[in-house]
């Protein structure tokens, strides 16, 4: 029986994986990194399982591909289904506006609903409430694919794969680009913090026009906020401006987020094409997926799902750009 | 058309490359509008060649390069984005843009000429961002500029030209220097409003890089731009209070 080499533990390789054995493939899985942890960029994701909002700024198949996301990570992980909340100052409400027809899926909220929703939400007179989005944990997906693939049988090696593999699948996001000359870099910056002050219920957006950003509740008082987006192949430090802009958004969504504690400062590069959507390549003996950009989680159920339409049953998704085996 | 420091513009649109959805997006933009410069941001894609993937599909756009230095607040600042601009790529222009107030992204332009002195005599061409104020472009002018780029209304606001007044009284003040409207402009009856007072170029990227469909709105901007240019050139006819009849009407049976 064909073994499946998977390159590469991020959230691609791992939902690629989990895809094949769930279709009864064999499969292992090389990473040097080991298993899941801060050396790969979906370990600094929002986790938002948003394809309603996302579509206020990306292409259809964003909208399309990614709602079959929530149903796909509920099998394997705990999914939080608050929905989604977005919000502008009163004198950023023509984004909100803008917002609202570039997109669907929402009712406008005003502030006595905004109050039910999100009691420690004050000074919003108006919002956009996206009921049927959620959103994960990306560490604890992360981990329970891990897991779950472990207990399936599929082998993990902490080490590089070996070269000239047969029915190798590279998922290995920008340590690809050697193969694949259209990917780039897009720098994201994102902050963990600790406020038990504060309660969110769910994911907050806040819109601003130079720097939308967003906050991720993730329990215990602790909240994700992100992320920034610089066309930068930097991803050694954050900046003080990028770290004041993420404060600043925290502060005016409460101002008690002035006193929370710091406690992670993410900074990494998302793989991306020149479209900003996600791409499959078959290129000699090897499968390249690859490309999910800022919709990790969102749209790696859809990646793997056309990764084992081509590699079982050699079905072309509408991914695949290039097939030259 | 006025030559921008020697140069022809092979087409008097300016777009910025910030803020597309995608870079495949922002090639449709330049595709579809056939605009003749980009202008490009340095200050944030950083130093060290960082920004270098981008950089290079810019270049790749095969337009004109007007490097700029959004984001800078300072002269000192903004000298250095300028030689960093130069190496990355090989051009002597700058797009130079010194923010003054952190709301309104207001020029400082004191600062401005400053700045402007100083990047002309090491040898750059530099097409300020400024205000519609008739001093201050006197001022850049005499500290070795060629080109100036007031405002229409501030930066992303998208109120077409807030001013026009002033910005007749510009253009009439300077006649031979090339102006270019830079900033402000939602609509492509703004662009071509600018280009009837006779201005030389339209330089945006707001009302572009964030319209629900960039490339057909990019490609809007170029024909108003060109129908503005070409009405400029018409010699357009005087408002007046009462109507004038296109076709004599006495000896006809108007009233019947």
């Amino acid at each position: 029986m064909t073994v499946w080499s998977v390159i590469g533990a991020g959230v691609a390789g791992l939902a690629v994986a989990s895809e094949l054995v769930s279709r009864g493939a064999r499969v292992q899985v090389f990473d040097p990194g080991g298993p899941p942890g801060p050396h790969g960029c979906s370990w600094w994701a929002g986790g938002m399982l948003a394809p309603w909002c996302e579509y206020e700024n990306a292409e259809e198949p964003v909208l399309r591909l990614g709602q079959q996301a929530i149903d796909w990570w509920a099998d394997r992980t705990q999914v939080h289904r608050q929905g989604t909340l977005v919000v502008a100052n009163a004198r950023d409400l023509p984004d909100l506006r803008r917002f609202a027809r570039r997109t669907e899926g929402f009712e406008q909220v005003e502030q006595e609903k905004i109050s039910l929703l999100e009691p420690d939400l004050h000074g919003f007179g108006k919002g956009l409430h996206f009921s049927a989005e959620a959103h994960v944990d990306p560490r604890q997906a992360l981990n329970d694919l891990y897991r779950q693939l472990c207990e399936q049988g599929v082998e993990f090696h902490q080490k590089l794969a070996p070269a000239k593999m047969e029915n190798a699948i590279d998922c290995r996001g920008l340590h690809a680009r050697e193969y694949l000359h259209d990917l780039r870099g897009v720098k994201g910056e994102m902050l963990v913090i600790r406020c038990p002050d504060v309660a969110l219920n769910r994911p907050v957006r806040l819109l601003h026009p130079r720097m939308p950003l967003y906050i991720v509740p993730r329990g215990d008082g602790i909240y994700m906020l992100g992320a920034t987006m610089i066309e930068s192949e930097d991803s050694s430090r954050i900046t003080a401006r990028s770290m004041l802009e993420l404060l600043s958004a925290a502060y005016a969504l409460n101002p008690a987020f002035g006193e929370a504690e710091v406690l992670e400062i993410g900074v990494d590069l998302r793989p991306a094409f020149p479209d900003n959507l996600p791409r499959i390549r078959r290129l000699g003996r090897t499968i390249y997926a690859n490309g999910l950009y800022r919709h990790g989680y969102l749209l790696a159920p859809a990646l793997a799902q056309g990764v084992a339409d081509l590699a079982l049953e050699n079905k072309h998704s509408e991914m695949v750009d290039e097939d030259r085996p | 058309m006025k030559r921008f420091y020697g140069t022809d513009l092979p087409n008097p649109l300016m777009l910025g490359t910030a803020q597309y959805p995608s870079p495949a997006i922002l090639e449709q933009a330049f595709r579809q509008s056939a605009a003749g410069v980009a202008t490009v941001s340095l200050r944030r894609e950083g130093a060290g060649g960082a920004g270098q993937t981008f950089w290079s599909m810019i270049r790749e756009l095969g337009v004109l390069v007007l490097p700029n230095t959004a984001g800078c607040h300072t002269v000192k600042e903004a000298v250095t984005t300028a030689h960093m601009a130069r190496e990355v790529f090989d051009t002597p222009w700058i797009k130079l843009e010194l923010i003054g107030h952190t709301d309104s992204l207001q020029p400082d332009v004191f600062q401005l000429v400053e700045a402007a002195r100083i990047l002309t005599e090491d040898g750059f061409q530099v097409f300020p961002y400024t205000t519609d104020d008739l001093i201050v472009g006197e001022r850049l002018l005499a500290a070795g500029c060629e080109v100036l780029m007031p405002w229409g209304a501030p930066i992303g606001s998208g109120r077409g030209l807030n001013n026009e007044y002033a910005l007749r009284a510009m253009r009439a003040e300077f006649p031979d220097v090339p102006l270019v409207v830079d900033a402000g402009i939602g609509l492509p009856s703004h662009a071509a409003h600018a280009m009837e007072l006779g201005f030389d170029a339209v330089l945006l990227n707001t009302a572009v890089a964030r319209a629900g469909d960039p490339a057909a709105m990019a490609k809007a901007m170029a024909l108003a731009v060109q129908a503005g240019q070409l009405a400029h050139q018409a010699d357009p006819i005087e408002a007046r209070d009462m109507a004038e009849a296109s076709t004599p009407v006495i000896g006809k049976a108007f009233l019947s």
